[in-house]
């Protein structure tokens, strides 16, 4: 069985058994293929209309799938290789070793964001950005930049104290654990914030362009085991029959062979460090 | 969200800003702003429940906001309103509690189309917006 760490603790080998997975995945043109899809279901899920991988109940089993797909395509590069989770509410810094140049490599330049350190450097020849929004074939980070803040633990313990998994009107305006995590509304707006802290393409509809996107939703993803762990009685809702929603028997686009029912209990796939 | 009025006197007057916009770089834009707040609602959108036109020119760019056209990427998304930046559509798209935000800056509402618009002049820093893929 898979173990999923932290990052923090991943040794040296690890670390960079999964940079050459990542930039393997890049360079067979797999990894673009997972940038273009997360950015069309963050253009298309909307909170009038049909809504899958986000501002949803399925944002959490959709980004559980999603990461599932991506971690099978680094391991069939490098069997070894699972995918670590950042836990922003505890390596917070800009300086932390997240971010050293035989990992992620840093912030942006102040002239135009561009990362410059680290094996995602455009100057390495291996890290162009093919999928995007703007012009610019380089990767951008802007950490800790413009006032932007990471959730605090507090915050995310606040959250997962919430005992109902989702509310009516299932979208960006919900109250209840589901959109206080993902941030649209509450203290914190937690997963959101981390991506706007980030910056770069971390803050845009092709977030996964940086490899922190994986990372960081491996945390929203374990932070979503440890509300279950601590609410066993709560179930997935909606239930069923819910307009532009997915429901727990409900299948997902893009896989359409997989339902949030099928996504609850992470242990049959992976499980965590602790 | 922040006052109705404050903000229909912004962006009422869509004319003068143009005109303002035309005339100069982005610091007399301020001006052709506050005298935009006496003139008369000329954009024929005030008062119908969706945001108001805009057209000015933000750090050296075009930015346009206004009513989808059928068939337009706007139309389908972006609850009937479109943005530009010097031409390319920007994606935007409205959230329930009437906040906006786009594909630039995804994860980070803002109060209106227009404030969306200049936040992403100032995220672009002169880049050009690629044509939407979707």
């Amino acid at each position: 069985m898979a173990v999923r760490k932290n990052q923090a603790t991943l040794t040296a080998t690890e670390k960079r058994n999964l940079v050459n997975a990542l930039l393997e995945l890049k360079r067979s043109g797999v990894y673009d293929g997972f940038v273009r899809t997360h950015n069309e279901f963050i253009m298309s899920d909307s909170d009038s209309g049909d809504r899958v991988g986000h501002r949803s109940p399925s944002f959490l089993p959709w980004h559980r799938r999603f990461l599932i797909q991506f971690e099978q395509e680094l391991q069939k590069v490098d069997a070894s290789v699972t995918l670590p989770y950042w836990d922003w509410t505890a390596d917070r810094s800009a300086t932390s070793s997240l971010w050293g140049a035989d990992f992620l490599g840093g912030t942006g330049r102040s002239r135009d964001s561009q990362v410059t350190t680290g094996p995602f450097a455009y100057s390495t020849g291996k890290w162009n950005i093919n999928v995007n929004v703007d012009s610019r074939p380089y990767l951008q980070r802007e950490l800790a930049a413009g006032g932007a803040q990471l959730p605090t633990r507090a915050q995310v313990d606040a959250v997962l104290a919430m005992t109902t998994y989702d509310m009516a009107p299932w979208n960006s305006a919900s109250d209840g654990f589901r959109n206080n995590l993902e941030g649209w509304r509450g203290q914190g707006r937690i997963h959101n914030s981390v991506h706007v802290w980030v910056g770069g393409q971390m803050s845009t509809g092709v977030s996964p362009n940086d490899p922190v996107f994986w990372m960081h939703h491996c945390f929203i993803d374990k932070l979503w085991a440890d509300w279950r762990r601590m609410h066993p009685t709560s179930p997935y809702l909606p239930a069923a029959g819910t307009t532009n929603v997915v429901d727990l028997n409900d299948t997902m686009r893009p896989w359409n062979n997989v339902t949030p029912a099928d996504m609850l209990d992470h242990t049959k796939f992976y499980t965590y460090d602790r | 969200m922040s006052s109705n009025v404050t903000r229909r006197l912004v962006l009422r007057g869509t004319a003068v800003a143009i005109a303002g916009a035309a005339l100069a770089a982005p610091s007399a834009l301020a001006a052709g702003r506050a005298a935009s707040t006496a003139a008369t609602d000329h954009s024929g959108h005030g008062g119908h429940g969706g945001p108001e036109a805009f057209d000015e020119v933000y750090q050296g760019r075009r930015i346009v906001g206004r009513p989808a056209e059928a068939g337009s990427h706007g139309a389908h998304h972006g609850g009937g309103f479109s943005v530009l930046i010097d031409g390319q559509e920007l994606h935007v798209m409205q959230n329930a509690d009437g906040t906006w935000i786009s594909v630039v800056n995804h994860y980070e509402p803002f109060a209106t189309p227009r404030a969306v618009a200049r936040a992403a002049v100032d995220k672009l820093r002169g880049a050009t917006l690629v044509p939407i893929a979707v």
